[in-house]
């Protein structure tokens, strides 16, 4: 399984620079990193999914991590039940005679159609990047023009939060920039 | 209303709070508005380095004797670029030094301005941390912040770079005195009970124990405590080259260095071990030998301040993320008192062979490096003396024949093997002190070389360093290497020297020269008598090699032996 880490950073000019220069620098590989804004002021979150699968081997990634001052906690949760969802945006070659068939492919994966132009369609799905795949390979027939992709959201399920990031609500203040 | 005060003068008065008495560093551009703020700071004596990079490994240096933060200071552009090896070699050997790096304006950073360099870039992979500080008002807590994390935890280079316009703006200066509050970091420092229980059965039941001991059992300050677990255990310890010093070296259980170069017993013992007990070192590959077949019958029970280095290298059966000092005091009590005569008797058959072909006294005529370091030893040793060795057959041979009995009484670039490391760093270490005791340099010819305009530095701060300079001729340990597996082809080994004891007398150093053994002691007592730096020359043997070896990729008892005569 691959591993799938959640970072809760803080939100400081150069903070993603130091994460991907840690993977690069320590040979990790990174599958896929999302960030955005977490619940609170100042502290972004960050998903990677790495292609590490042992056990010990991931606690090292871990720990590396965590050795980044600006890093808070970094949870993995490979093991752990979770939400992962990812979106993608697809741009398929679709002329009026083929229009029907990808909306149909569409509807079956409850993705939607976002742009229709004269040659083309634009979907877009939400899903773990099983679906996605899985839908990418339907529409190749197609034509896939151009693919983006968001890289994996996770949530662990229930109501245990990774921490409860409101003890870091103080050191909010202290943000002042982005990542 | 607090006073007003510009960048310049904050981060001055912010050293002189950290207790800093003593920085290195080089002037330039966008630094000089902190050196002009220096002469109103008489209490920091600043040293003038020839080159950044002697002023970061003087600040390491001086970090590595006192325990406390060196300080190096250089101006942006080539300044900070010319620090980058000094900080990654603080970086491998985790000596706790900050680096304060002029930068260009704020409104030119990005701009390919003169002298600029994305300095927080460059150097964000070989620090600890980094900070570029673009507001005066951020500039008192950053600095205590990096002062704190340099120290803190497991210590390492922080860098600090201040554009110059944030120098001279002005703000009402507040030192924060609350305690550093970082929600991302907490060195760790218990080991739960659990661990404990763990690491003790392990400990109690193990016939055939080895402590490994790294810098780890100096930075947290527990020598004490890993040798009272030997002497009640009776465990046999071995040093890794940085460990060095943290174990009386005439202690009886102590076996000396391990890995690449060390002492064929102690590796012996390592593969042969039924328990290892790593204290603060990382199993870097100059002590493990080959991974696959390293120590392959034994338990591992693990140690460290940094919880990224357990299971990195070698996989072990107990990883404890704590303190060591504080650990070992958690369960030295409940070590058991056994004698594990059979093992210890064991161990004392392989010194025995390892000491026959000791050639510390073979009486040949041909003066050999090893011989000349040993007697800087036998000369020094009742003097307790700090001794900065380089990179090299040299470095080598002194963490074989020089044998240190205090802790911090060795600098050596080990991690990084920076070669130019030992006169910068002597420069440092001297100033950490105290003047009644000696420094010594041992270092080789290609390594003085690379660093040799700090001699001034060195003459200019009458700082009373005594160098011993091992010329055989060559990039010894290259050349080993030259000699062993590729067929003796020399390549770009062969290297030349000047006239060094002209060049002392250019410098206003008092040189000497010794081409045999029988003067090294006359030599010797007179860079002792001088006060100011001093320069032997030792001209030694040229094709003499470091044995054992264990060859790179090698099984850790694989050593190459010196030939028995």
């Amino acid at each position: 399984m691959k591993q799938t880490l959640i970072a809760l950073v803080e939100d400081k000019p150069g903070v993603l620079n130091r994460v991907a220069s840690l993977f690069r620098r320590r040979n990790f590989n990174i599958e896929s990193l999302a960030v955005g804004h977490s619940e609170t002021p100042g502290i972004s979150r960050m998903t990677i999914v790495t292609d590490e699968e042992e056990k010990l081997r991931r606690n090292v990634v871990r720990e590396n991590l965590l050795k980044l001052i600006n890093v808070i906690d970094v949870d993995d949760v490979t093991e752990q039940p979770k939400v992962v969802r990812e979106t993608a945006l697809i741009k398929v070659r679709a002329d009026a005679t083929k229009r029907a068939e990808i909306m149909n492919i569409a509807d079956i994966y409850r993705a939607r159609i976002v742009d229709v132009a004269t040659e083309s369609l634009i979907v877009e799905i939400t899903g773990d990047s099983g679906k996605i795949k899985s839908m990418a390979d339907l529409l190749r027939p197609f034509g896939i023009i151009e693919m983006a992709r968001t890289g994996a959201l996770a949530m662990t399920r229930g109501v245990v939060t990774p921490r409860d990031t409101a003890n870091y609500a103080k050191y909010a203040a202290n943000g002042n920039g982005s990542i | 209303m607090a006073e007003m005060k510009t960048g310049a003068e904050i981060v001055l008065e912010c050293l002189v709070r950290e207790g800093v008495e003593v920085m290195f560093g080089y002037p330039g551009g966008a630094n000089l508005p902190i050196y002009d703020a220096l002469n109103f700071y008489p209490q920091i004596h600043h040293v003038l380095t020839r080159h950044e990079q002697g002023a970061t490994h003087a600040a390491d240096g001086y970090a590595r004797v006192t325990g406390k933060v060196g300080v190096a200071m250089a101006t942006s552009g080539p300044g900070a670029t010319n620090m980058v090896t000094g900080i990654a070699t603080a970086k491998m050997d985790s000596s706790p030094i900050v680096c304060i790096t002029g930068q260009v304006g704020t409104s030119a950073i990005g701009g390919d301005a003169f002298q600029e360099t994305d300095v927080t870039g460059v150097t964000l992979p070989v620090t600890k941390h980094n900070y570029l500080v673009t507001d005066v008002k951020e500039l008192a807590y950053t600095i205590k912040e990096a002062f704190y994390i340099a120290r803190t935890g497991r210590p390492g280079p922080v860098l600090i770079d201040i554009p110059k316009d944030v120098q001279n703006a002005k703000c009402e200066f507040v030192y924060p005195e609350e305690p550093i509050d970082l929600p991302g970091y907490h060195p760790a420092e218990r080991a739960t009970d659990e661990q404990v229980a763990r690491a003790l059965a392990l400990i109690n039941a193990a016939k055939k124990p080895v402590i490994l001991a790294g810098r780890g059992i100096l930075l947290s300050g527990a020598t004490r405590q890993v040798l009272e677990m030997a002497e009640k255990g009776n465990i046999p310890i071995t040093c890794t080259l940085l460990g060095l010093g943290g174990i009386p070296a005439s202690h009886p259980l102590n076996m000396g260095m391990m890995g690449m170069h060390g002492e064929a017993a102690a590796n012996h013992a390592i593969q042969e071990a039924d328990l290892l007990l790593a204290f603060g070192m990382r199993f870097d590959d100059r002590v493990t030998g080959k991974l696959a077949t390293y120590s392959p019958n034994s338990k591992k029970i693990h140690i460290d301040i940094d919880a990224s280095e357990l299971n990195k290298n070698v996989r072990v059966d107990v990883a404890i993320n704590a303190d060591l000092k504080v650990v070992l005091e958690q369960f030295n009590g409940d070590v058991e008192a056994i004698d594990r005569a059979e093992w210890l008797g064991a161990i004392r058959e392989w010194q025995e062979d390892s000491s026959q072909r000791d050639i510390i006294n073979t009486d040949d005529g041909i003066f050999r490096a090893a011989q000349a370091i040993f007697d800087v030893w036998r000369f020094s040793k009742d003097n307790n003396p700090v001794v900065v060795s380089d990179v090299g057959q040299h470095q080598m041979l002194e963490a074989q024949y020089f044998k240190h009995e205090k802790p911090h009484t060795l600098v050596t670039s080990g991690g990084l093997g920076t070669m130019g490391f030992s006169l910068p760093a002597a420069i440092g270490a001297r100033f950490g002190t105290p003047q009644e005791r000696e420094v010594w340099v041992i270092v080789g010819d290609g390594s003085i070389q690379m660093t040799l305009m700090e001699l001034m530095t060195a003459v200019q701060e009458n700082s009373n360093i005594n160098i011993c300079i091992l010329n055989n001729g060559y990039l010894g340990m290259v050349r080993q290497w030259q000699q062993l597996f590729y067929d003796e082809r020399y390549a770009e080994t062969p290297i030349l020297s000047p006239d060094y004891i002209k060049l002392a007398e250019a410098y206003g150093v008092q040189g000497m020269r010794v081409t045999n053994r029988d003067d090294t002691f006359a030599a010797l007592e007179e860079a002792r008598k001088h006060n100011g730096p001093t320069l032997i020359e030792f001209v030694v043997e040229q094709h003499d090699m470091v044995y054992p070896m264990v060859p790179a990729g090698a099984d850790l008892h694989q050593m190459i032996r010196r030939p028995a005569k």
